[in-house]
Protein backbone atom coordinates (compact mmCIF):
# COMPACT_ATOMS: atom_id res chain seq x y z
CA UNK A 1 0.00 0.00 0.00
CA UNK A 2 1.54 3.56 -1.06
CA UNK A 3 1.60 6.51 1.09
CA UNK A 4 -0.79 8.04 -1.59
CA UNK A 5 -3.55 5.02 -0.98
CA UNK A 6 -2.63 5.67 2.55
CA UNK A 7 -3.80 9.16 2.25
CA UNK A 8 -6.88 8.42 -0.04
CA UNK A 9 -8.46 5.79 2.36
CA UNK A 10 -8.28 7.94 5.09
CA UNK A 11 -9.45 10.83 3.47
CA UNK A 12 -12.70 9.09 1.73
CA UNK A 13 -13.03 7.32 5.96
CA UNK A 14 -13.21 10.97 6.94
CA UNK A 15 -15.60 12.13 4.52
CA UNK A 16 -18.13 9.62 5.21
CA UNK A 17 -17.63 10.18 8.87
CA UNK A 18 -18.14 13.87 8.52
CA UNK A 19 -21.45 13.10 7.11
CA UNK A 20 -22.46 10.72 9.24
CA UNK A 21 -21.56 13.21 12.19
CA UNK A 22 -23.60 16.32 9.96
CA UNK A 23 -26.83 13.19 10.11
CA UNK A 24 -26.46 12.68 13.28
CA UNK A 25 -25.68 15.72 15.60
CA UNK A 26 -27.77 17.06 17.96
CA UNK A 27 -27.86 20.36 17.06
CA UNK A 28 -28.61 22.10 13.56
CA UNK A 29 -25.79 24.59 14.33
CA UNK A 30 -22.99 21.32 14.94
CA UNK A 31 -24.64 20.05 11.42
CA UNK A 32 -23.35 22.94 9.75
CA UNK A 33 -20.53 23.30 11.14
CA UNK A 34 -19.61 19.89 10.32
CA UNK A 35 -21.22 20.32 6.53
CA UNK A 36 -18.34 23.13 5.99
CA UNK A 37 -15.93 20.53 6.87
CA UNK A 38 -17.27 18.29 4.91
CA UNK A 39 -16.84 20.40 1.71
CA UNK A 40 -13.13 21.29 2.34
CA UNK A 41 -12.52 17.63 2.49
CA UNK A 42 -14.54 17.05 -0.30
CA UNK A 43 -12.51 19.85 -2.41
CA UNK A 44 -9.48 17.53 -1.21
CA UNK A 45 -11.34 14.62 -2.95
CA UNK A 46 -12.02 16.31 -5.70
CA UNK A 47 -8.19 17.28 -6.03
CA UNK A 48 -7.08 13.76 -5.72
CA UNK A 49 -9.79 13.15 -8.68
CA UNK A 50 -7.32 15.58 -11.23
CA UNK A 51 -10.13 17.92 -11.05
CA UNK A 52 -8.90 20.91 -9.80
CA UNK A 53 -11.29 23.28 -10.90
CA UNK A 54 -14.00 21.12 -9.52
CA UNK A 55 -11.92 21.39 -6.19
CA UNK A 56 -11.18 24.81 -6.10
CA UNK A 57 -15.60 25.51 -6.64
CA UNK A 58 -16.26 22.93 -3.92
CA UNK A 59 -14.07 24.88 -1.41
CA UNK A 60 -15.32 28.27 -2.33
CA UNK A 61 -19.11 27.80 -3.19
CA UNK A 62 -20.20 24.30 -2.18
CA UNK A 63 -18.13 24.93 1.06
CA UNK A 64 -17.44 28.77 1.98
CA UNK A 65 -20.58 30.65 0.54
CA UNK A 66 -23.29 27.62 1.65
CA UNK A 67 -21.78 27.61 4.89
CA UNK A 68 -22.28 30.93 5.96
CA UNK A 69 -25.88 31.11 4.60
CA UNK A 70 -26.30 27.89 6.90
CA UNK A 71 -24.77 29.16 9.61
CA UNK A 72 -26.77 32.18 9.43
CA UNK A 73 -29.96 30.15 9.46
CA UNK A 74 -29.24 27.75 11.75
CA UNK A 75 -28.85 30.48 14.44
CA UNK A 76 -31.89 32.36 13.49
CA UNK A 77 -33.70 28.79 13.64
CA UNK A 78 -32.03 28.09 17.14
CA UNK A 79 -35.07 28.69 19.25
CA UNK A 80 -37.63 26.49 17.30
CA UNK A 81 -34.89 23.37 17.68
CA UNK A 82 -36.42 22.16 20.76
CA UNK A 83 -39.77 21.92 19.49
CA UNK A 84 -39.26 19.78 16.71
CA UNK A 85 -37.59 17.18 18.48
CA UNK A 86 -41.01 15.79 19.33
CA UNK A 87 -41.56 15.06 15.76
CA UNK A 88 -39.20 12.66 15.31
CA UNK A 89 -40.76 9.80 12.99
CA UNK A 90 -41.29 6.18 14.73
CA UNK A 91 -38.86 3.47 14.23
CA UNK A 92 -40.87 2.03 11.58
CA UNK A 93 -39.92 5.03 8.90
CA UNK A 94 -36.21 5.02 10.24
CA UNK A 95 -36.31 1.34 9.38
CA UNK A 96 -37.57 1.62 6.08
CA UNK A 97 -35.37 4.77 5.19
CA UNK A 98 -32.59 2.72 6.24
CA UNK A 99 -33.35 0.22 4.29
CA UNK A 100 -33.97 2.61 0.73
CA UNK A 101 -30.62 4.28 1.48
CA UNK A 102 -28.88 1.11 1.97
CA UNK A 103 -30.41 -0.53 -1.29
CA UNK A 104 -29.29 3.28 -3.44
CA UNK A 105 -26.11 2.96 -1.60
CA UNK A 106 -25.42 -0.82 -2.66
CA UNK A 107 -26.83 0.06 -6.35
CA UNK A 108 -23.94 3.12 -6.63
CA UNK A 109 -21.55 1.12 -5.10
CA UNK A 110 -21.95 -2.02 -7.86
CA UNK A 111 -21.92 1.13 -10.70
CA UNK A 112 -18.25 1.76 -9.61
CA UNK A 113 -17.49 -1.72 -9.03
CA UNK A 114 -18.71 -3.09 -12.15
CA UNK A 115 -17.40 0.20 -14.58
CA UNK A 116 -18.18 0.41 -17.91
CA UNK A 117 -15.16 -0.69 -20.33
CA UNK A 118 -13.68 1.10 -22.21
CA UNK A 119 -14.57 3.99 -20.02
CA UNK A 120 -16.93 6.70 -21.67
CA UNK A 121 -14.93 9.39 -22.50
CA UNK A 122 -15.40 13.05 -24.34
CA UNK A 123 -11.58 14.08 -23.01
CA UNK A 124 -10.21 13.50 -26.71
CA UNK A 125 -12.87 15.34 -28.43
CA UNK A 126 -12.78 18.03 -26.20
CA UNK A 127 -8.92 18.56 -27.11
CA UNK A 128 -9.14 18.43 -30.83
CA UNK A 129 -10.21 21.90 -30.77
CA UNK A 130 -8.22 23.34 -27.90
CA UNK A 131 -5.69 25.24 -30.06
CA UNK A 132 -7.95 27.24 -31.72
CA UNK A 133 -9.86 28.12 -29.03
CA UNK A 134 -6.44 29.33 -27.47
CA UNK A 135 -8.23 27.83 -23.96
CA UNK A 136 -5.66 25.46 -22.80
CA UNK A 137 -7.76 24.96 -19.68
CA UNK A 138 -10.36 21.90 -20.93
CA UNK A 139 -12.60 22.43 -18.34
CA UNK A 140 -12.90 26.23 -18.89
CA UNK A 141 -12.99 25.53 -22.82
CA UNK A 142 -16.02 23.07 -21.42
CA UNK A 143 -18.09 25.98 -19.67
CA UNK A 144 -17.33 29.13 -22.01
CA UNK A 145 -17.10 27.52 -25.65
CA UNK A 146 -18.15 23.64 -26.12
CA UNK A 147 -21.08 24.06 -23.61
CA UNK A 148 -21.23 27.38 -23.00
CA UNK A 149 -25.34 26.85 -23.32
CA UNK A 150 -25.26 25.52 -19.77
CA UNK A 151 -23.40 28.07 -18.21
CA UNK A 152 -25.53 30.93 -19.87
CA UNK A 153 -28.47 28.85 -18.32
CA UNK A 154 -27.36 28.82 -14.91
CA UNK A 155 -26.61 32.08 -14.94
CA UNK A 156 -29.85 32.77 -15.36
CA UNK A 157 -30.54 30.21 -12.51
CA UNK A 158 -28.71 32.13 -10.18
CA UNK A 159 -30.77 35.56 -10.74
CA UNK A 160 -34.64 33.81 -10.42
CA UNK A 161 -33.15 32.21 -7.35
CA UNK A 162 -32.31 35.91 -6.20
CA UNK A 163 -35.89 36.95 -7.37
CA UNK A 164 -37.14 34.15 -5.53
CA UNK A 165 -35.46 34.80 -2.50
CA UNK A 166 -35.74 38.75 -3.03
CA UNK A 167 -39.21 38.28 -3.19
CA UNK A 168 -40.39 36.85 0.12
CA UNK A 169 -39.44 39.98 2.05
CA UNK A 170 -42.05 41.83 3.62
CA UNK A 171 -43.74 44.47 1.28
CA UNK A 172 -43.13 47.11 3.36
CA UNK A 173 -39.22 46.26 3.21
CA UNK A 174 -39.18 46.03 -0.57
CA UNK A 175 -36.46 47.91 -2.19
CA UNK A 176 -34.75 48.41 1.17
CA UNK A 177 -31.53 46.32 2.35
CA UNK A 178 -31.07 43.39 3.15
CA UNK A 179 -31.00 42.17 6.71
CA UNK A 180 -27.49 41.65 6.99
CA UNK A 181 -26.22 43.41 10.02
CA UNK A 182 -22.91 44.73 10.70
CA UNK A 183 -22.46 42.85 13.94
CA UNK A 184 -18.98 44.01 15.08
CA UNK A 185 -17.36 46.97 16.84
CA UNK A 186 -15.12 48.97 15.09
CA UNK A 187 -12.02 48.39 17.02
CA UNK A 188 -12.67 44.41 16.81
CA UNK A 189 -11.19 41.15 15.76
CA UNK A 190 -13.56 41.03 12.59
CA UNK A 191 -13.15 45.08 11.65
CA UNK A 192 -9.23 44.18 11.79
CA UNK A 193 -10.14 41.11 9.74
CA UNK A 194 -12.19 42.56 6.99
CA UNK A 195 -9.36 45.37 6.34
CA UNK A 196 -6.74 43.32 6.03
CA UNK A 197 -8.02 40.59 4.11
CA UNK A 198 -9.78 42.15 1.27
CA UNK A 199 -7.06 43.38 -0.43
CA UNK A 200 -5.32 40.45 -1.01
CA UNK A 201 -8.62 38.51 -1.44
CA UNK A 202 -9.29 40.80 -4.64
CA UNK A 203 -6.00 40.19 -6.30
CA UNK A 204 -6.46 36.51 -5.44
CA UNK A 205 -9.77 36.37 -7.15
CA UNK A 206 -9.00 38.15 -10.04
CA UNK A 207 -6.10 35.84 -10.38
CA UNK A 208 -7.77 32.72 -10.37
CA UNK A 209 -9.99 34.26 -12.93
CA UNK A 210 -7.56 35.22 -15.20
CA UNK A 211 -5.59 32.01 -14.78
CA UNK A 212 -8.50 30.32 -15.93
CA UNK A 213 -7.80 30.30 -18.87
CA UNK A 214 -4.59 28.25 -18.84
CA UNK A 215 -4.82 26.60 -15.43
CA UNK A 216 -7.35 25.78 -13.02
CA UNK A 217 -9.79 28.40 -11.99
CA UNK A 218 -12.48 30.55 -13.70
CA UNK A 219 -15.59 33.16 -13.36
CA UNK A 220 -16.93 30.75 -10.42
CA UNK A 221 -14.05 30.28 -8.52
CA UNK A 222 -12.94 33.92 -8.71
CA UNK A 223 -16.55 35.26 -8.37
CA UNK A 224 -17.13 33.09 -5.38
CA UNK A 225 -13.82 35.04 -3.90
CA UNK A 226 -14.49 38.00 -4.47
CA UNK A 227 -18.08 37.60 -2.80
CA UNK A 228 -16.76 36.44 0.50
CA UNK A 229 -14.60 39.52 0.31
CA UNK A 230 -17.52 41.62 -0.28
CA UNK A 231 -19.43 40.11 2.22
CA UNK A 232 -16.95 39.93 5.04
CA UNK A 233 -16.79 44.20 4.33
CA UNK A 234 -20.46 44.34 4.94
CA UNK A 235 -20.75 41.72 7.66
CA UNK A 236 -17.92 43.80 9.68
CA UNK A 237 -20.14 47.20 8.39
CA UNK A 238 -16.94 48.66 6.99
CA UNK A 239 -19.33 49.23 4.01
CA UNK A 240 -23.31 49.33 4.09
CA UNK A 241 -25.25 46.99 2.52
CA UNK A 242 -26.67 48.41 -0.65
CA UNK A 243 -30.93 48.62 -1.22
CA UNK A 244 -32.10 46.16 -4.03
CA UNK A 245 -33.67 49.30 -5.76
CA UNK A 246 -30.48 50.54 -6.50
CA UNK A 247 -29.86 50.82 -9.98
CA UNK A 248 -26.32 50.16 -10.18
CA UNK A 249 -26.49 47.17 -8.45
CA UNK A 250 -29.41 46.03 -10.53
CA UNK A 251 -26.89 47.04 -13.33
CA UNK A 252 -23.91 44.84 -11.58
CA UNK A 253 -26.15 41.66 -11.52
CA UNK A 254 -27.63 41.47 -14.94
CA UNK A 255 -24.28 42.96 -16.82
CA UNK A 256 -22.62 39.14 -16.80
CA UNK A 257 -26.09 37.28 -18.19
CA UNK A 258 -26.83 40.27 -20.93
CA UNK A 259 -23.40 40.13 -22.41
CA UNK A 260 -23.20 36.57 -22.62
CA UNK A 261 -26.35 36.77 -24.22
CA UNK A 262 -25.41 39.16 -26.66
CA UNK A 263 -22.71 37.66 -27.69
CA UNK A 264 -25.00 34.45 -28.27
CA UNK A 265 -27.17 36.25 -30.26
CA UNK A 266 -24.58 37.88 -31.96
CA UNK A 267 -23.22 34.58 -33.12
CA UNK A 268 -26.53 34.06 -34.94
CA UNK A 269 -25.22 36.75 -37.72
CA UNK A 270 -21.10 36.60 -37.53
CA UNK A 271 -20.29 33.01 -37.40
CA UNK A 272 -23.00 30.49 -37.62
CA UNK A 273 -25.11 29.77 -34.47
CA UNK A 274 -26.44 30.99 -31.23
CA UNK A 275 -23.51 31.06 -29.00
CA UNK A 276 -20.54 30.52 -31.37
CA UNK A 277 -18.16 32.99 -31.59
CA UNK A 278 -16.04 34.21 -34.42
CA UNK A 279 -12.64 32.26 -35.13
CA UNK A 280 -10.33 35.33 -34.99
CA UNK A 281 -11.83 36.82 -31.40
CA UNK A 282 -12.64 33.81 -29.59
CA UNK A 283 -10.31 33.94 -27.03
CA UNK A 284 -11.13 38.02 -26.47
CA UNK A 285 -14.73 37.62 -26.41
CA UNK A 286 -14.06 34.19 -23.70
CA UNK A 287 -12.04 37.03 -21.32
CA UNK A 288 -14.64 39.69 -21.77
CA UNK A 289 -17.28 37.22 -20.99
CA UNK A 290 -15.76 35.20 -17.96
CA UNK A 291 -14.78 39.33 -16.43
CA UNK A 292 -18.19 40.54 -16.62
CA UNK A 293 -20.10 37.36 -15.65
CA UNK A 294 -17.57 37.41 -12.65
CA UNK A 295 -18.52 40.44 -11.92
CA UNK A 296 -22.32 39.70 -11.68
CA UNK A 297 -21.67 36.34 -10.01
CA UNK A 298 -19.38 37.81 -7.42
CA UNK A 299 -22.81 40.29 -6.56
CA UNK A 300 -25.43 37.39 -6.94
CA UNK A 301 -23.23 35.23 -4.87
CA UNK A 302 -23.08 37.98 -2.03
CA UNK A 303 -26.53 38.80 -2.08
CA UNK A 304 -28.08 35.51 -2.02
CA UNK A 305 -26.30 34.91 1.03
CA UNK A 306 -27.36 38.59 2.49
CA UNK A 307 -30.99 37.45 1.95
CA UNK A 308 -34.14 39.35 1.31
CA UNK A 309 -34.58 43.37 2.42
CA UNK A 310 -35.22 43.56 6.29
CA UNK A 311 -35.06 47.81 6.66
CA UNK A 312 -37.50 50.12 5.43
CA UNK A 313 -36.29 51.65 1.96
CA UNK A 314 -34.59 54.88 2.96
CA UNK A 315 -35.28 58.12 0.74
CA UNK B 1 -8.53 -0.40 -5.65
CA UNK B 2 -7.60 2.51 -7.16
CA UNK B 3 -8.18 6.00 -6.00
CA UNK B 4 -11.36 6.55 -8.44
CA UNK B 5 -13.17 3.12 -7.62
CA UNK B 6 -12.19 4.13 -3.34
CA UNK B 7 -14.09 7.55 -3.75
CA UNK B 8 -16.68 6.05 -5.72
CA UNK B 9 -17.48 3.53 -2.58
CA UNK B 10 -17.72 7.27 -0.73
CA UNK B 11 -19.76 8.90 -3.07
CA UNK B 12 -22.52 6.08 -3.00
CA UNK B 13 -22.08 5.98 1.49
CA UNK B 14 -22.90 9.84 0.74
CA UNK B 15 -26.05 9.23 -1.47
CA UNK B 16 -27.55 6.61 1.28
CA UNK B 17 -26.44 8.94 4.23
CA UNK B 18 -28.04 11.86 2.62
CA UNK B 19 -30.97 10.25 1.32
CA UNK B 20 -31.48 8.62 5.00
CA UNK B 21 -31.24 12.31 6.53
CA UNK B 22 -33.18 14.10 4.76
CA UNK B 23 -36.39 11.24 5.42
CA UNK B 24 -36.09 11.37 8.89
CA UNK B 25 -35.24 14.10 10.32
CA UNK B 26 -38.16 16.69 11.15
CA UNK B 27 -36.38 19.97 11.09
CA UNK B 28 -36.73 21.80 7.25
CA UNK B 29 -33.12 22.85 7.73
CA UNK B 30 -31.24 19.72 8.93
CA UNK B 31 -33.43 18.01 5.49
CA UNK B 32 -31.54 20.51 3.49
CA UNK B 33 -28.51 19.83 5.15
CA UNK B 34 -28.96 16.47 4.22
CA UNK B 35 -30.22 17.23 0.34
CA UNK B 36 -26.82 19.22 0.31
CA UNK B 37 -25.11 15.64 1.29
CA UNK B 38 -27.11 14.05 -1.49
CA UNK B 39 -25.90 15.93 -3.86
CA UNK B 40 -22.07 16.15 -2.72
CA UNK B 41 -22.00 12.01 -3.48
CA UNK B 42 -23.56 12.50 -6.38
CA UNK B 43 -21.46 15.11 -7.82
CA UNK B 44 -18.33 13.19 -6.57
CA UNK B 45 -20.13 10.04 -8.74
CA UNK B 46 -19.49 12.27 -11.62
CA UNK B 47 -15.60 13.13 -10.69
CA UNK B 48 -15.08 9.48 -10.53
CA UNK B 49 -16.76 8.91 -13.79
CA UNK B 50 -14.45 11.82 -15.08
CA UNK B 51 -11.13 10.16 -13.63
CA UNK B 52 -11.61 6.95 -15.52
CA UNK B 53 -12.12 8.60 -18.69
CA UNK B 54 -8.82 10.11 -18.27
CA UNK B 55 -7.41 10.17 -21.75
CA UNK B 56 -5.59 13.16 -24.62
CA UNK B 57 -3.21 13.98 -22.04
CA UNK B 58 -6.25 15.22 -18.89
CA UNK B 59 -5.96 13.83 -15.83
CA UNK B 60 -10.06 13.31 -16.15
CA UNK B 61 -13.08 14.30 -19.10
CA UNK B 62 -13.05 17.81 -18.69
CA UNK B 63 -17.16 17.49 -19.86
CA UNK B 64 -18.34 15.53 -16.22
CA UNK B 65 -15.97 17.90 -14.22
CA UNK B 66 -17.98 20.87 -15.70
CA UNK B 67 -21.22 19.91 -15.28
CA UNK B 68 -20.69 19.77 -11.54
CA UNK B 69 -18.99 23.18 -11.34
CA UNK B 70 -22.40 24.09 -12.92
CA UNK B 71 -24.47 21.71 -10.52
CA UNK B 72 -22.52 23.11 -7.43
CA UNK B 73 -23.56 26.56 -8.27
CA UNK B 74 -27.50 25.58 -9.14
CA UNK B 75 -27.34 23.61 -6.05
CA UNK B 76 -26.41 26.80 -4.26
CA UNK B 77 -29.09 28.42 -5.41
CA UNK B 78 -31.50 26.38 -4.74
CA UNK B 79 -30.36 25.90 -1.18
CA UNK B 80 -30.40 29.68 -0.61
CA UNK B 81 -33.79 29.68 -1.80
CA UNK B 82 -34.55 27.05 0.13
CA UNK B 83 -33.11 28.63 3.42
CA UNK B 84 -35.57 31.75 2.58
CA UNK B 85 -38.51 29.85 2.13
CA UNK B 86 -37.87 28.61 5.54
CA UNK B 87 -36.77 31.71 7.49
CA UNK B 88 -40.13 33.53 6.46
CA UNK B 89 -41.90 30.42 6.93
CA UNK B 90 -41.07 31.19 10.47
CA UNK B 91 -41.28 34.77 10.23
CA UNK B 92 -44.95 34.73 9.27
CA UNK B 93 -45.55 31.56 11.65
CA UNK B 94 -43.22 31.49 14.67
CA UNK B 95 -42.01 27.87 13.72
CA UNK B 96 -40.28 26.48 11.04
CA UNK B 97 -42.04 23.07 10.96
CA UNK B 98 -43.34 21.11 8.26
CA UNK B 99 -45.70 18.85 10.29
CA UNK B 100 -49.26 20.43 10.36
CA UNK B 101 -50.54 19.91 13.91
CA UNK B 102 -47.80 21.85 15.12
CA UNK B 103 -48.10 24.09 12.61
CA UNK B 104 -51.93 25.33 13.82
CA UNK B 105 -51.48 25.04 17.40
CA UNK B 106 -48.06 27.44 17.44
CA UNK B 107 -50.57 30.10 15.13
CA UNK B 108 -53.39 29.25 17.61
CA UNK B 109 -50.57 30.40 20.78
CA UNK B 110 -50.54 33.70 18.44
CA UNK B 111 -46.86 32.98 17.33
CA UNK B 112 -45.09 34.89 14.81
CA UNK B 113 -44.39 39.07 14.54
Amino acid sequence: MTAAMVLDVGLALLVVAVAVWIVAAGSAFAAVVGFVSFGLLLALAWARLAAVDVALTEAAIGSGVTGALLMTAASRLRPTESRSAGERPGAFLHVVAAVLAVLVSAGLAALVLIPASPAPSLAPAAAVHLPELDVLNPVTAVLMAYRAVDTLLEKIVLLLALIGVWSLAPDRFWGGAPGLWPRSRPDGELTLLARLLPPIGIVVGIYILWVGAIAPGGAFQGGAILAAMWLLIMIAGLRPVPEIHRQWLRLVLVVGPAVFLTVGFAGFFLPNGFLSYPAQFTKPLIIVIEVVLTLSIAAILGLLVAGPPERERQR
Amino acid sequence: MNAATLYGLCSAALVGLGLFGAIVHPQPLRKILAFNLLGGGVFLQFGVIARRGAAAGMGGDPVPQAMVITGIVVAFSATALAVTLLLRLYQVSGSATLSIETQSSSESDGGGR
